[in-house]
């Protein structure tokens, strides 16, 4: 790992787009995420590492309301985002998750054509007029998604029918289709290969030029090599969060510090 | 326009715009239209069942006429000297004048009678079944002779419906079987105490009445040949069942001919039951020469057709058996057949007996391919036991309420509703013994 | 002897020898266990099997060819020359069997002796009123040949009778004494009895095999037999079925088809929405609570027998749709009707429908779900666009399975459809189907041997094919759907 590249690597944005404060998620019972403070910034990627069941996936989900959909989980404390609080009762989290997309960690393309994948966000929001501007909004975000080279040809077969990178960059288009601020990813690489891995994190250096990204993984070169922010979770707290080259080179506290150097995890 | 241009002017988080209202709204219509569907499949099973119980729960019930009869020596043993031989030539034509004279007395005495309603019309009353009842109850006690007995009579098909709200003064207008004037009689009897709705437990027990006498058919033979059948279908679907599932979930090789029994078994579960029918008249009646009606046919075709119901319930207890186990009782070295009858087959025991219940159950209800085996036929006499009455001809019970259907009389349709009734507890029975199976003895591994 | 006294003998000899072979395994080793190949019980276990299996085998064999052998020996002592003028063999045939019957009850209730039957001749002494004594109706008087051939068929029956006794008794004192011969201690005795088990079980798995040849055979071969009497040209291009008792009858199979797909079309156009919005809502939407009442209550539907449905369609839907549709409307006087059957068979088939939509729905993997509620879409947007076309092939599939059962049901369309056929369109009129003419052609009077009733087979064979056909491509459809995700 290079740990100079590290270091030189400045945090260019700072506006802050999330804000959570005092964030409890309770699965039943069971207390997964306690006490999380974060600011996440704009125009920037944000690592959340940590080792297995810490909970870094857990609050991830929290920031577009994806926990909504299961049934037994219990969100407290406040997310901010541009200053408004998502968890409001006026609140829509169809509207809240238009602007805030989503990439999981398998693959998960819709049976569907390639084309339609990308459109399906951009259709279902009514963010394009007409189907000249849909070929535009697609083409658009296969280019950022670095995948329409590839795909330029084809864009009527199967999305299934791609390789794993392919398909998870396809995701990554379908996401980045509807123009979110913020783009939340949940180990994106852990199913893919090493060349495949390389082309996705290259291209989330990339979307850092629009978009807020938050991305979780298990790989701290992973975070090393993409993020410019880190934040460090074990057993559901928030240890410690910070710039990404401090947290790697000069972490404050010492289970960071036990995590990162294997110790821990 | 850009996807950067997209994102420019983001409205606030809580107002909804115009767009998202109607996504939701479209979503709240598509959520009813679930809701809808399930009621429709709710209230359908409810107005069907409703249906049934309505125009049944009166073929448990049936009006009585209670009288005092004199058994005349005179008529019915006119040699007085008691033999069977001579009491049983007093036919039921002698028994019947004899209860409508008895009626008409009755009547009389209580002053009843309307002026000039003859004999015979009162009689009219009564059941025609209800003379036999009466010679048979004589024949079995001749010592009743010359004595006056009181006797609960049937009472006739019409008037019966009279009381259960199916025949009314209107319909009796026009109705050759039953006049107003008849109707009157039996309201002041029954205002006289003289007629009753009584509980009718021959509707369990007569066997099935021809098409005048609806009042005294019954389900006898049909209880007995269902029963018959369901033995013969438990006796050889059961052990045929389960020896296949275990040769297809534990020996069966992986191959072609494997693979051609198992597309089989899947088919049959899905072919038509009249082609089974088919079947049975064509290998076993014709071919084989098996007696038409008997239980022994009915119940082979209904084993047939239980047997992948069954395979494939044990297949399914067969494959929830862990293989730890087998792996443990295979690693103190019991052969493979051992631990499939020492082990897998006992833990399997539970899921076996809920499939072969409800499989059962299936056939209790099944109907069509014994119209073609001839079970509609009319049969009055009950079953021999079994084996011998296995080949007798008997009735089923999904077989008699068709036989209902087909008859004339409105009558009729309450006997068949009331069938129906009989056969639902049955198969109500069947279902929550195979339910209860099911939780005394579910493990979960 | 009787077969249940006969079958009763064998299995007390199974179980003597099962005593037997033990005994003698333990004889063998001197009572020393240790010096036996297997347990004593499996030496008993071998000999049981050997003389019950066996012989169970020869008798099950033997009764179900027995009449079929005895019955072509008699018709061959019956010339056509010799039969009344247009009479079929079957009839004289089942004369000669009521006949038989009758001797034997004759004999039976002790009013002759065998002797005097064989003396008897029907042209000396009435046969008629002899069997009219003592039950047995017979429609006209007995013809000479008929009546020896009835003798001669209770002759061969009884000798027949016999030699099944002594043969299955042979085979399984045969069997006995195989098995014993082979106790020595060094006899594999459970390998043996096991590997006779096996054959056992695969003989049960052949059942099925065995069933569905039942059922190609026996409606292939009577259908050509129809197919001799009846020009099979007719039969499927024909338009008009019209069945004569005098023959001449115009067997056309298309208004049958016609009633059967219309009755089947009403049905799904029920049962597919409504299956299908209560499997979505019971599988996305329903709590855990609502899904635990609401889903077995719609599975009832699938489990109370046809007849009741029949019924619910004679009593109550076909006098309601009359009264309060077809009659004002003036559309249709008939309280049996295409729709009445329809809409009942619709309501049968619901729980076909949602159950199996409900499985292939849960079988849509989660993670396509996420990917759209991640992208912003409500759950109604994800069931239509992202599930339903994931789950399509599999829904049609149990769409197709409940097509087939609509189109093969039958005490429904006895009793609720009709029994007139009728190529036409209003639904509010009688019409009829496959399944019920295949009930009433062979329920009804007609002779076995005649076109009328034979027809039934051929119907019987096009249903099969039918219905065969939805089932496999169901089937096939069903399977891959279940292994793209598993």
């Amino acid at each position: 790992m290079n740990d100079m590249r590290l270091t030189e690597r400045t945090v260019d944005a700072t506006d802050i787009k999330i804000s959570a404060r005092k964030v409890q998620v309770f699965y039943g019972t069971t207390h997964a995420i306690k006490d999380v403070d974060v600011d996440i910034l704009d125009k920037t990627v944000t690592a959340f590492i940590g080792p297995s069941g810490c909970g870094k996936s857990t609050f991830l989900r929290c920031i577009n309301r994806m926990n909504d959909t299961i049934d037994i989980c219990r969100v407290e404390g406040d997310i901010l985002l541009d200053g408004e609080d998502i968890y409001n009762k006026k609140v829509d989290p169809v509207q809240l998750r238009a602007r805030v997309g989503m990439v999981f960690q398998k693959p998960n393309p819709f049976p569907k054509s390639i084309y339609d994948n990308v459109a399906y966000g951009p259709k279902i929001h009514g963010l394009v007029k007409n189907k000249a501007e849909l070929d535009e909004v697609v083409e658009s975000a296969l280019r950022k998604a670095a995948l329409w080279n590839e795909v330029k040809d084809r864009l009527d077969a199967p999305g299934t029918g791609l390789s794993g990178g392919q398909q998870q960059r396809l995701c990554i288009a379908r996401a980045v289709a509807t123009s979110p601020e913020v783009l939340l990813m949940d180990e994106p690489c852990s199913a893919l290969d090493p060349i495949a891995t390389a082309q996705v994190e290259e291209l989330i250096d990339e979307l850092r030029e629009n978009f807020s990204v938050v991305i979780v993984t298990h790989s701290m070169q992973q975070a090393a090599r993409v993020s410019q922010r880190t934040a460090f979770f074990h057993l559901g707290n928030l240890v410690e969060f910070g710039e990404t080259g401090q947290i790697f080179t000069n972490p404050r506290d010492p289970r960071t510090e036990s995590y990162i150097t294997g110790r821990i995890g | 326009m850009t996807l950067a241009d997209m994102s420019q002017h983001r409205p606030s988080l809580y107002t909804k715009d115009a767009r998202t209202k109607a996504r939701n709204s479209a979503e709240k219509r598509f959520r009813i239209y679930g809701v809808v569907a399930v009621g429709v499949g709710v209230l359908a099973l409810i107005v069907l069942l409703s249906s049934v119980l309505g125009s049944g729960l009166g073929a448990f019930r049936q009006t009585m006429l209670s009288l005092p009869v004199t058994l005349d020596a005179k008529l019915l043993d006119p040699k007085g000297n008691r033999d069977p031989a001579d009491l049983a030539k007093a036919t039921t034509i002698t028994y019947g004048k004899l209860l409508s004279q008895a009626l008409e007395a009755a009547v009389t005495e209580k002053g009843l009678a309307p002026e000039g309603m003859k004999t015979k019309e009162i009689g009219a009353l009564i059941s025609k079944e209800a003379p036999a009842i009466l010679r048979n109850q004589v024949l079995a006690k001749p010592e009743l002779i010359g004595t006056t007995i009181d006797f609960e009579a049937l009472a006739g098909g019409r008037i019966d419906g009279f009381f259960k709200g199916r025949v009314t003064m209107e319909s009796a207008a026009l109705d050759s079987n039953v006049s107003p004037a008849q109707l009157e009689l039996a309201q002041k009897m029954r205002d006289a105490g003289m007629i009753k709705l009584a509980l009718n437990p021959a509707f369990i027990t007569n066997p099935d009445a021809s098409e005048l006498r609806p009042e005294s058919a019954g389900l006898g033979v049909a209880i007995l040949g269902s029963a018959y059948m369901m033995i013969i279908v438990l006796v050889l679907a059961l052990p045929i069942g389960v020896a296949a599932s275990i040769y297809l979930e534990e020996f069966a090789p992986q191959n072609r001919f494997t693979d051609l029994i198992e597309v089989n078994i899947a088919n049959l579960a899905a072919v038509p039951s009249i082609v089974f029918g088919i079947l049975g008249l064509a290998v076993f009646i014709n071919f084989a020469g098996m007696p038409q009606s008997s239980p022994l046919v009915g119940g082979l075709v209904l084993t047939l057709m239980t047997l992948p119901t069954i395979i494939i319930a044990t297949r399914a207890a067969l494959k929830a058996v862990p293989p730890s186990i087998k792996d443990a009782a295979l690693g103190v070295g019991a052969s493979k057949m051992q631990t499939i009858f020492h082990h897998v087959l006992p833990l399997a025991l539970p899921g076996i007996l809920t499939g072969t219940i409800i499989g059962l159950a299936q056939a209790l209800g099944e109907t069509a391919p014994l119209l073609l085996i001839g079970m509609v036929a009319f049969v009055k006499d009950y079953p021999a036991a079994p084996p011998e009455g296995f080949l007798d001809p008997a009735a089923a019970l999904p077989v008699q309420v068709y036989n209902f259907t087909q008859r004339a009389d409105p009558a009729f349709i309450e006997r068949a509703s009331g069938a129906i009734i009989v056969l639902l507890v049955f198969l109500l029975a069947m279902n929550i013994l195979a339910v209860l199976l099911r939780r005394r003895f579910e493990r979960r591994w | 002897m009787t077969i249940g006294l006969l079958a009763a003998l064998v299995l007390v000899l199974a179980i003597g020898g099962f005593i037997l072979g033990r005994m003698r395994a333990l004889k063998s080793a001197k009572g020393d266990l240790r010096k036996l190949h297997s347990l004593p019980g499996y030496y008993g276990q071998t000999v049981a099997l050997f003389t019950a299996v066996p012989a169970f085998l020869l008798m099950a064999l033997w009764l179900l060819a027995q009449p079929a052998l005895i019955e072509a020996r008699v018709v061959e002592m019956l010339p056509a020359s010799e039969l009344p003028e247009g009479a079929n063999i079957g009839l004289v045939m089942s004369d000669v069997r009521r006949i038989a019957e009758g001797i034997d009850l004759v004999v039976a209730q002790g009013r002759l002796s065998e002797a005097d039957i064989s003396t008897m001749r029907a042209d000396l002494s009435d046969i008629r009123s002899r069997m009219a004594d003592v039950g047995v109706a017979l429609g006209s008087n007995v013809k000479p040949v008929v009546f020896q051939a009835a003798k001669e068929y209770r002759a061969l029956n009884t000798v027949a009778h016999t030699a099944m006794v002594v043969a299955v008794l042979a085979v399984a004192l045969a069997g006995l004494g195989f098995a014993m011969v082979r106790i020595r201690p060094e006899f594999r005795a459970r390998n043996v009895s096991e590997s006779f088990v096996k054959v056992l079980l695969i003989a049960a798995s052949l059942v099925a095999i065995a069933t569905t040849v039942g059922i190609v055979l026996s409606l292939v071969f009577e259908t050509v037999h129809f197919f001799q009497l009846y020009p099979a040209a007719d039969f499927f291009f024909s338009l008009t079925w019209n069945p004569k008792f005098g023959g001449g009858s115009d067997l056309g199979i298309w208004p049958l088809i016609w009633g059967t797909l219309y009755v089947s079309l009403i049905a799904l156009a029920v049962a597919v929405p409504v299956g299908l919005f209560a499997a979505i809502y019971l599988a996305e939407y329903a709590s855990k609570k609502v899904r635990a009442i609401a889903k077995p209550l719609l599975e009832v539907l699938a489990g109370i027998p046809t007849i009741v449905y029949g019924l619910f369609a004679l009593i109550t839907v076909g006098p309601m749709l009359r009264d309060y549709f077809a009659q004002p409307l003036g559309i249709g006087s008939s309280s049996s009707s295409v729709m009445t059957a329809g809409l009942v068979m619709g309501i049968m088939i619901i729980p076909f429908v949602s159950s199996l939509s409900d499985d292939i729905i849960n079988a849509v993997p989660q993670s396509l779900r996420d990917g759209s509620y991640g992208l912003g879409a409500t759950q109604s947007e994800t069931i239509k666009q992202v599930i339903m076309p994931a789950a399509l092939p599999g829904i049609v599939g149990a769409i197709l399975l409940a097509a087939s059962r609509a189109i093969g049901e039958t005490m429904i369309v006895v009793l609720g459809a009709g029994a007139a056929a009728k190529l036409s369109l209003n639904p509010f009129e009688a019409m009829t189907t496959v399944t019920v003419k295949i009930v009433s052609q062979l329920t009804g009077d007609t002779e076995f041997a005649s076109p009328e009733t034979l027809v039934a087979f051929a119907l019987g064979l096009t249903l099969f094919v039918f219905t065969l056909v939805l089932n496999i491509i169901a089937l096939i459809i069903v399977r891959k759907y279940r292994e793209q995700y598993e």
